[in-house]
């Protein structure tokens, strides 16, 4: 080593000495790249969903109506009777007013564009107000989906005919009605009050509701006191050896099993075995509730943990029995945070679809059901016999389902949230 | 009539508490403190005594009654009607019995079988009258021992904590006893099933075509039960979803632990937990509604033969459900390595980025491997994803731009719709079932064990 080598080696030194830091710097700027990549993916993939959700969904919450005068003749309606009436030569009538018709081929064309149900909308304004016998009466009656979904701008006019779900002459009627002011939109309130049908524009989802109603309710009502009962036992009371262990590893591993093997279950057991009805919301929420119950399990032990020893050295201290410390002392200080955990839980429940259709809940169901033994669906069960259905209509109907279901999950945290703010406690 | 009878005993119960607990007070005015239990606890026990027996008798009684009268009324009908009969000839003359009885008339019946209805719609009367006689005569007869037992002294407060702590164990074995339902069930099927086909061509066979005949006239395939294509499409679809949900679900972990800010990290956290909220149906619904047409588009473009339902979309898809699973689980794991391990790396100089893989992953491997494993077998096990995205038909190839099927895809197929439990069709679905749950179990329990000796090791 000589003198003149010294400073270029001091030199190469510092080059490599800075090379070495701006390399560990990318490195660190690449990690920290790759995390930004990777939650804005998982951000954007959010956003697309929510984005065509809601993209899809809006039309179905307005539905297309058409303003038809129906004469009411007394020729047709017997005043004394009138759910007995030729329905069906009053909604012809009505209709052949609406449109100039040249053979009643066409006329029957015609009355294609009302709801096919549309003599079951007039008989039952006619047995509401008996007094428009002899009268008109004027009903705003939902259009059919493919006039729907026309007026909705979901079928491009541009298309050739032979592409189109619509024909030329279609159109023509249609803007001929647009013309006469007797096409509205209005919000559609069907899709909460009326129960599923084969007709896109009729199909709502009151059965689904109260069928989803009915199974959380079992759910809850076995679940929540079975779960805090066993949690309470198992936390508490339950001396430590072999057994308790086991039921605590169960336990774990039941919150993991595929939801889907709880369908098998019921299928077997409930079904097979105790000769429950198929679809009932009864079936459906007992296996909901073997569902739900590991949840709520371990946030109840969570929420008895997180009261203080001083509580129950407190209660001890006045004299009262270990089962007096706990059910009148720990267990109503933890109830905030079990029932934020239990309104969770069921927020999973009334998502779960797989177990139900294992227990036959996505039948075609045209009523709500009137108790827990009834043939019902469930509001993800309906959204899935939704999307499997051909008609155009049914696509935003599925979107609006969708959002429905996703408006009663985001309630059930609002509130889950709004409980663990409120009540609980910091010690 | 069953309806009041369940409220008349809540009645009696509630009574009861008021008189054990007015028998309390008068112990607590007469002997003063050295009463053991409170007046509330006289009241319980009588409460207790009166309402469970009576509701433990009314149920078994509701769950006998049926069977009891059956066998009575095929007892008194003429010999030439049961002497031949089979068990199923039998039932249908019952069926017929109670239709006649319930007034649903489709043929004129015989005369005996209308003596019978009539026999039956008595008995059915006296039954029930007898039910409410001794259901009342027991809540009777338990008010007055319990009552006689109450005294200054009675330990009240014991009995009635040894009935709740009984409740309390009863409800945690309601936990295990769903899991032995669940094995049972799943075992009793599947030898079923493989009574009617063989283990080894279960598990190793390479044609699934489980659509057979269910009539003998029908035209249908001979029916095939190996599931090998099954399983495969099963783990296609899985690893699709893991190598999406895997790296950005452990990136998003690094960065949310390591470089976010409180607030960055306040607005990311409850946007994956929404991620982790939403159905599957309706992650199902995006994957046939936008992915599986975006997939199929850019295949075509690319001159790709792609499946309307490939196994890229609905894995990709269920990817998506994974990553908050993964991300949270991976999150807590780093969290858990000591603080000082992690002070102790910056402190010699390292960069965050080398203090991240050089020391704080190598210590939370075990744990994020743990999540990894949990998630795997969520994959698996999902269904609804798969139900509305994948293919039905089961084809032995791994290619993710066609159509695969997985084990919850057939269970789901060939349980919709009515199912009777001979065939080896239904029998299947619980076969796979039992799969299904041994491999997901097996995932479970060696990913918690993981995850429980890597968090004893920093405690």
């Amino acid at each position: 080593m000589t003198d003149a080598t010294l400073p270029t080696q001091v030199q190469t030194a510092a080059i490599n000495r800075a090379r070495l830091r701006n390399k560990r710097n990318a490195a660190d700027f690449r990690l920290r790249a790759y995390g930004i990549t990777a939650i804005s993916i998982a951000v954007g993939l959010l956003g697309i969903l929510l984005f065509t959700l809601v993209l899809g969904g809006y039309s179905a919450f307005v539905q297309t109506h058409i303003r038809v005068d129906f004469p009411i003749s007394a020729e047709y309606v017997d005043p004394a009777d009138p759910a007995e009436g030729n329905w069906r030569a009053v909604v012809s009538d009505g209709v052949g007013a609406l449109l100039p018709s040249d053979s009643p081929a066409q006329a029957r064309q015609i009355a294609q564009i009302l709801t096919n149900n549309t003599q079951f909308f007039v008989r039952n304004a006619v047995v509401a107000d008996p007094s428009v016998i002899g009268g008109t009466l004027t009903l705003d009656i939902p259009a059919a989906d493919i006039f729907d979904q026309l007026n909705k701008g979901n079928i491009d006019r541009n298309t050739p005919e032979a592409n189109r779900r619509v024909t030329d002459q279609q159109i023509e009627w249609f803007d001929s009605l647009q013309e006469q002011g007797r096409v509205s939109t209005p919000f559609n309130w069907g899709l909460f009050f009326n129960a599923d049908s084969r007709f896109p524009e009729l199909a709502g989802l009151s059965g689904a509701i109260t069928g989803s109603f009915y199974a959380l309710l079992v759910c809850f009502l076995i679940s929540f006191p079975v779960g805090i009962a066993a949690a309470t036992y198992l936390e508490e009371f339950a001396p430590k050896n072999r057994w308790t262990d086991l039921i605590e590893v169960n336990i774990n591993n039941l919150a993991a099993v595929p939801s889907i093997v709880f369908g098998l279950l019921g299928l077997a057991v409930f079904l097979q075995i105790f000769g429950l009805p198929r679809s009932a919301p009864l079936v459906g929420g007992l296996v909901l509730a073997l569902m739900t119950l590991p949840t709520i399990i371990i946030v109840t032990r969570n929420a008895l943990k997180a009261v203080p020893p001083s509580i129950r050295e407190a209660a001890y201290g006045m004299g009262a029995s270990p089962q007096q410390v706990i059910l009148h002392h720990v267990l109503p200080l933890s109830l905030p945070g079990i029932l934020t955990g239990t309104i969770i839980g069921l927020a999973q429940a009334l998502g779960e679809t797989a177990p139900l259709l294992l227990i036959g809940m996505n039948a075609f169901i045209t009523s709500p059901p009137g108790g827990v033994l009834e043939a019902s669906t469930a509001l993800p069960t309906q959204i899935y016999i939704w999307a499997d259905s051909p008609e155009r209509g049914f696509v935003s109907r599925t979107s609006a389902g969708i959002l429905v279901l996703m408006g009663f999950l985001l309630l059930m945290n609002a509130v889950a949230i709004f409980l663990r703010q409120r009540l609980e406690r910091r010690w | 009539m069953v309806g009041y009878l369940f409220l008349t005993i809540l009645v009696f119960s509630i009574a009861a508490f008021f008189v054990g607990r007015s028998a309390g007070n008068r112990f607590v005015a007469t002997n003063g403190v050295s009463t053991h239990s409170l007046p509330g606890y006289h009241g319980a026990f009588v409460a207790v005594w009166v309402g469970v027996p009576a509701l433990v008798l009314l149920l078994l009684w509701l769950m006998a009654q049926g069977s009891v009268i059956d066998n009575m009324l095929l007892s008194t009908l003429p010999a030439t009607l049961t002497e031949a009969a089979s068990a199923a000839d039998k039932n249908l003359l019952l069926s017929e019995i109670k239709n006649v009885a319930a007034g649903r008339i489709f043929a004129e019946p015989t005369p005996e079988i209308t003596a019978a209805a009539e026999t039956l719609l008595r008995w059915q009367q006296i039954a029930s009258w007898l039910m409410v006689v001794v259901v009342v005569a027991a809540m009777l007869l338990a008010m007055f021992f319990a009552y006689s037992r109450l005294a200054p002294r009675f330990r009240a407060r014991n009995g009635v904590e040894a009935f709740t702590s009984g409740i309390m164990i009863a409800c945690s074995i309601a936990a295990i006893l769903t899991t032995i339902g669940i094995i049972a069930s799943l075992i009793y099927e599947s030898i079923e099933f493989f009574k009617l086909v063989p283990v080894h061509e279960f598990l190793f066979g390479l044609r699934w075509e489980p659509q057979i005949a269910i009539r003998a006239d029908q035209v249908a395939g001979n029916g095939a039960f190996g599931a090998v294509p099954v399983f495969v499409g099963t783990i296609v679809i899985a690893t699709i979803a893991m190598l999406v949900a895997t790296p950005i679900g452990i990136f998003t972990a690094i960065y949310l632990t390591e470089y976010a800010s409180d607030r960055v990290r306040n607005i990311i956290k409850p946007i994956m937990e929404i991620l982790a909220g939403v159905p599957t149906v309706v992650y199902g619904f995006f994957a046939v509604l936008t992915v599986a047409p975006a997939i199929r588009g850019a295949g075509n473009l690319m001159g790709l033969a792609t499946s309307p339902n490939s196994a890229i979309a609905a894995g990709g898809v269920m990817g998506i459900m994974i990553i908050p699973f993964i991300s949270s689980l991976a999150d807590d794991a780093i969290r858990a390595v000591p603080r000082s391990m992690r002070d102790g790396s910056l402190a010699m100089g390292a960069t965050r980025a080398e203090t991240m893989t050089k020391v704080l992953l190598p210590a939370a491997l075990p744990g994020i491997m743990g999540g990894i494993l949990l998630a795997l077998s969520r994959a698996i096990g999902e269904t609804m994803i798969v139900v509305m995205a994948a293919g039905l038909i089961a084809t032995l190839n791994i290619n993710p731009l066609d159509s695969v099927t997985t084990v919850t895809v057939q269970i789901v197929t060939l349980l919709i719709g009515d199912t009777s439990f001979d065939n080896p069709k239904t029998l299947a679905a619980f076969a796979l079932g039992l799969v299904l749950f041994l491999v997901t179990l097996g995932l479970n329990v060696v990913a918690l064990t993981i995850v429980r000796k890597y968090r004893e090791q920093y405690d």
